[in-house]
């Protein structure tokens, strides 16, 4: 074991792990993620908490972290390299892991441009790849990205994100070849709904046993309406919906769409189960956290392992 | 080159409005070629404000002249005979000729006429993109003579991201993904094998970052 993490018990066990994730609240609403983190006790290996997704300004993923870390769950702080220099990031992985948290996804982030803040400044003093580094660098050295030492460095499990459906996909595996030399220990994957694409892509890791480096785990968002699903085709950068989902979800009233959404993520979960090189599901349910557990549930992946 | 793109007419308008006598000079060098402050865009700009100020019943007496570099103190130098019969300089180079201007001649307001925007090249007729953002430590060399520091819309040196969709930037169509050109680059030369090397957290001090910027050639000082 490389750290205390919970994620980290459960994927080197052999189980299939399972996260999800909390948007923190657009303002000082601290009962806010304590109610959205409730909703996944029990339920999940780790709350992914997100740094100011789409680029739009939030309560600070450590903030929200340090609120989910104190009701005895465990949090995952996401961070993104576009907000923060490497002195604002490095600061901030010491002080998250002060407070027991153990865990974090390494992101470039959504471009200022699609968020509220378009007139923003948008920092990359590092990529993601070279935030994975600095973590691992700072873990397994116990050393700063500029060279002095830290007094009780963090041992963080280190995430990445991965898109399989974003272009060129033939580059789709060496990238994550990269993040992998970079010093990655797990990976969470854009939501797929392409399963046959995403089993593409798998196969390109497993052809190179990447998959004995790394711990995969694909993402599933629970569609809510087929327009819902029509946005995410054609309005989400990198996202891939098959026409086929898209029609599916079209074929039912109304009223009964989030219910075939739910049945669509749960039907991908039990197929990709079974691939090669899974080791576990991100399940990202979009301001839809209360759906987390049914998902679970019906996935056959509760109750989580007591580790 | 430098490129730069005039500013709106009313802006320029607002910052002279207090003034009778401008000195309006342009560069022959950057601002020429991106036709944004050459000899024929002083000559439109001078005509464009006297008509403005004719409407309001004013009379503004404009000299036009456009130095050879505005950049250089030789030729900025040439101003000085007219300098004095100017109540304010309107100048049509990049931040660099302006700035150049208002050091020689210390107590004249100097306005810029345009906005500099970046290191480009030509892409065809009238359209310029950027190439360079001058970060002091060339990788060009690495990226198959594609700069993702310049093109990439989050300079990354590990790219592309996850938004890269048919060539094209997350941000916007208009926008190459510079990491699939890169890439595509790699191939056509056979090295696709090095892009799995991790490029380390580059050191910005040779950029902006480290402050302003100054080279010193001993062997010409």
């Amino acid at each position: 074991m490389k750290t205390e993490s919970v994620l980290e018990k459960v994927l080197t066990s052999g189980q299939l792990a399972v996260t999800s994730e909390c948007g923190p609240p657009r303002g000082a609403l601290p009962d806010k993620v304590r109610e959205k983190a409730a909703m996944l006790k029990g339920y999940v290996d780790g709350i992914n908490v997100t740094d100011n997704q789409t680029a739009m300004v939030r309560m600070s993923s450590l903030a929200a972290c340090i609120i989910i870390r104190e009701m005895g769950l465990d949090p995952i702080l996401q961070m993104v390299t576009r907000d923060r220099n490497r002195l604002a990031m490095q600061s901030d992985i010491i002080g998250a892991y002060a407070f027991g948290i153990n865990t974090m996804l390494c992101l470039s982030g959504d471009h200022p441009k699609f968020g509220d803040h378009p007139m923003a400044a948008n920092v990359y003093d590092l990529d993601s790849v070279q935030l994975i580094q600095t973590v691992k660098q700072m873990r397994e050295e116990g050393i700063f990205q500029g060279g002095d030492k830290i007094l009780n460095p963090p041992q963080m499990f280190i995430g990445a994100a991965a898109n399989p459906f974003a272009d060129p996909f033939e580059l789709r595996v060496a990238r994550l070849a990269k993040k992998i030399n970079a010093g990655v220990d797990f990976v969470q994957t854009q939501c797929i709904y392409n399963l046959d694409k995403f089993e593409k892509w798998m196969e390109g890791i497993c052809d190179r046993g990447l998959d004995k480096k790394v711990y995969i785990m694909p993402g599933i968002t629970p569609m809510k309406s087929a327009g819902m699903a029509r946005y995410m085709k054609n309005r989400v950068p990198g996202m891939d919906v098959p026409d086929e989902v898209v029609k599916r979800m079209a074929g039912v009233p109304k009223e009964k769409q989030a219910q075939e959404g739910v049945d669509i993520a749960v039907e991908s979960i039990e197929r990709l189960k079974n691939v090669k090189g899974v080791h576990g599901f991100h399940i990202m349910a979009i301001e839809w956290e209360q759906i987390v557990p049914e998902i679970v549930k019906r996935s056959g992946l509760y109750p989580r392992p007591e580790l | 080159m430098i490129t730069a793109e005039r500013k709106p007419l009313e802006e320029i308008i607002e910052c002279i409005r207090p003034y009778d006598r401008i000195l309006l000079v342009g560069c022959n060098e950057c601002v020429t070629v991106c036709a944004a402050g050459g000899r024929k865009e002083v000559g439109l700009l001078a005509s464009a404000l006297r008509m403005a100020f004719m409407k309001e019943g004013r009379t503004l007496e404009i000299t036009e002249l456009t130095l050879e570099r505005q950049c250089d103190p030789e030729y900025v130098e040439e101003l000085v005979t007219m300098i004095d019969a100017a109540d304010a300089v309107l100048s049509m180079a990049c931040g660099c000729g302006v700035q150049e201007v208002a050091r020689r001649y210390k107590n004249k307001p100097v306005y810029p006429a345009v906005n500099t925007k970046f290191m480009g090249a030509s892409v065809s007729q009238g359209v310029w993109a950027e190439r360079c953002q001058g970060c002091g430590d060339c990788i060009l060399g690495l990226t198959g003579g594609i700069c993702p520091v310049a093109r990439c819309s989050k300079r990354l040196l590990n790219g592309p991201c996850g938004g890269s969709t048919s060539g094209k930037c997350e941000i916007s169509d208009d926008v190459e993904c510079a990491w699939q050109l890169i890439w595509d680059r790699m191939k056509e030369l056979g090295i696709q094998d090095r892009y799995e090397e991790v490029m380390v957290a580059k050191d910005w001090r040779t950029s902006r970052d480290g402050g302003p910027r100054k080279i010193v050639r001993e062997d010409l000082a």
